[in-house]
């Protein structure tokens, strides 16, 4: 083992190649225990590749990826999020059938409960409905239980498809762009989001507006061309000249 | 019974509040209302056929009942499952040839032959379905069509067994309670209390656990995995349960005809069975009971003005298709509310 005490999760030499172009070139990447970790890079540079890898997708060519002292480089994505590895994803994905409550009742079953029963009604079932409820204060959807996921604006949607992520309290989320399409107010109520989701969980964050990151992020790591070019704490990366060349620009 | 609503979202909690969705259906009690009346139509039906002198179409209620069970199979794994099977008929097929079989070796046990039913299309259901749903859209429509035709081709060259010219059996499945078959109204009420129990579990599966799964799962697979669904194990489920029951029904259909020929397994079977559930209504509860009442209704009827019925059959299929998007179940919900 060659990474650091205390990583929840680690990606060794990940490899990950369409016909030709190489999406992800030898990804070392540490996730500590507790952190927010951010991961930015270019328009095209393989970070949505790199998470479906992560979360189980999508298979890497090669490498390796350990997650709580396992090695779930083979697992199947659905085994992987009942370990407590959680994505959400960068398309609002919503079930159209279901209610905001629905989903979260759905999202806790899916994570930690049982699928098989085809008798008892989900609607009998008192204690789901109430750890699904507790969770829609802080989603900021206490009044919209029962609505339809069409009656919730874009922001809401958004909070659902994160709320739908980490209703189970996973050990670790990979947040795949919550901000994106968003207005200015809707940024801020996710970032408030995620920095209370932070409090409770370790936080991998793919996000496009730079400053939301260097707010909320314990460390950050930076991706270009489908490499790691830096990875340290936020006022560190900000300074580092090739990630200035590659990516931030002059400021 | 739960009105076909239920197939999207379960009634308001019952009694004491489960903190579950609130969500009050007003059109509820007057679903039970007409299911209540459709039981006792049903129950009513050969004692009015016999006074009115028309006991041959109880023999057709059979059949209708017989072809709803299979859709209504069909139907779970198409449209609560959202998987495009187009070989169902060789489920149906292989209750229907396992039992003819049995009875043609002398073996007349019914509780045998629903157990060997059960095995033989559940373990073929189990194999076809973890071969196929691993592929998805049109390549799962051509390898379910696949298996079928094997199994087909299979049951044209077992000579032993009337190779292609069907196998006629004398006997029928032993019941027990002095119960014989080859009575019409007898059949028509072992049929009927079938379907009721499909119905009831279907009714069941929707709302729970392992209902909501699947719709989630047919809804969109790839974010139901990442939220933790065993996807592909449930799917594989629901088609072996989907499976077995269409094998019940076969095993009813060749004790109705006292007859079983490879045709039951021949692609326009499973055609045919698809065209009910989209008739009746894709995902709703009495989808397969309502399109294969109409389909073989409309059979019936037109075949006795014209032999080109099945070209006005088609017409009727558009209709329903443009015009009546979850189809007959789907204007019967639309004509209560209004």
């Amino acid at each position: 083992m060659n990474g650091d005490a205390g990583a929840l999760l680690e990606v060794h030499g990940l490899r990950k190649r369409f016909g030709g172009v190489v999406a992800t070139d030898g990804v070392d990447l540490q996730v500590r225990a507790g952190e927010v970790h951010a991961l930015i890079g270019p328009n095209g540079a393989g970070k949505t590749t790199l998470v479906a890898q992560l979360a189980g997708q999508l298979a890497p060519d090669g490498g390796r990826i350990v997650f709580d002292g396992a090695d779930i480089t083979a697992w199947r994505a659905h085994e992987r999020a009942r370990r407590g590895l959680a994505r959400s994803f960068q398309i609002t994905r919503l079930f159209k059938c279901f209610s905001v409550l629905e989903h979260l009742a759905l999202a806790l079953q899916a994570a930690s409960g049982s699928s098989v029963g085809a008798w008892r009604p989900m609607r009998r079932e008192a204690a789901l409905w109430q750890a699904a409820r507790a969770q829609l204060s802080a989603l900021g959807l206490h009044d919209h239980a029962d609505a339809a996921v069409e009656a919730l604006s874009h922001g809401q949607r958004r909070a659902l498809e994160v709320g739908m992520a980490v209703a189970a309290a996973p050990r670790l989320v990979l947040l795949d762009e919550p901000m994106a399409g968003m207005g200015p107010d809707e940024s801020v109520r996710m970032e408030a989001l995620i920095r209370d989701l932070a409090r409770r969980t370790t936080v991998l964050l793919i996000e496009h507006d730079v400053d939301a990151v260097f707010r909320l992020a314990d460390r950050v790591s930076v991706l270009v061309s489908g490499r790691i070019i830096a990875s340290a704490a936020p006022d560190e990366v900000r300074r580092d000249p090739q990630v200035i060349a590659a990516y931030l620009g002059r400021e | 019974m739960t009105t076909p609503d239920a197939a999207w979202r379960p009634p308001p909690p019952r009694g004491g509040d489960t903190g579950g969705p609130a969500k009050r259906d007003p059109r509820c009690s007057l679903g039970r209302i007409a299911v209540v009346l459709l039981a006792l139509a049903a129950l009513a039906l050969p004692w009015l056929m016999h006074t009115l002198g028309a006991s041959f179409y109880i023999s057709f209620a059979g059949r209708v009942l017989v072809y709803a069970i299979a859709a209504t199979s069909l139907n779970l794994v198409l449209g609560y499952g959202g998987m495009v099977s187009f070989g169902h008929a060789a489920f149906v097929g292989l209750g229907a040839y396992v039992t003819g079989v049995m009875i043609s070796e002398g073996v007349l046990n019914g509780g045998a032959h629903l157990l060997a039913t059960l095995l033989v299309s559940g373990v073929a259901a189990a194999v076809i379905g973890a071969i196929s749903l691993r592929t998805r859209g049109v390549y799962f429509i051509m390898i379910t069509l696949a298996f079928a035709q094997m199994l087909f081709y299979l049951a044209n060259s077992i000579k032993g067994y009337g190779g292609d010219e069907g196998l006629n059996i004398r006997a029928r499945s032993a019941i027990g309670f002095g119960l014989d078959l080859k009575d019409p109204t007898t059949f028509y009420f072992v049929a009927l209390a079938v379907l009721a129990a499909c119905l009831w579990a279907l009714a069941r599966f929707v709302p729970s656990r392992l209902g909501r799964a699947v719709l989630a799962i047919r809804d969109d697979e790839q974010r139901a995995e990442a939220l933790g669904f065993a996807t592909f194990r449930l799917r594989w489920l629901v088609f072996v349960v989907a499976g077995m029951v269409a094998g019940v029904a076969g095993a009813l259909s060749v004790n109705q005809q006292g007859y079983v020929s490879p045709n039951v397994l021949h692609w326009t079977a499973s055609g045919t069975l698809m065209v009910m559930v989209i008739l009746g209504g894709v995902a709703t509860l009495w989808g397969g009971v309502l399109g294969a009442a109409a389909l073989l209704v409309l059979q019936e009827v037109l075949s006795s003005y014209t032999s080109h019925w099945e070209f006005w059959t088609g017409w009727v299929l558009l209709a329903v298709v443009l015009f009546a998007r979850q189809g007959l179940a789907g204007l019967l919900r639309g004509f209560k509310t209004r």
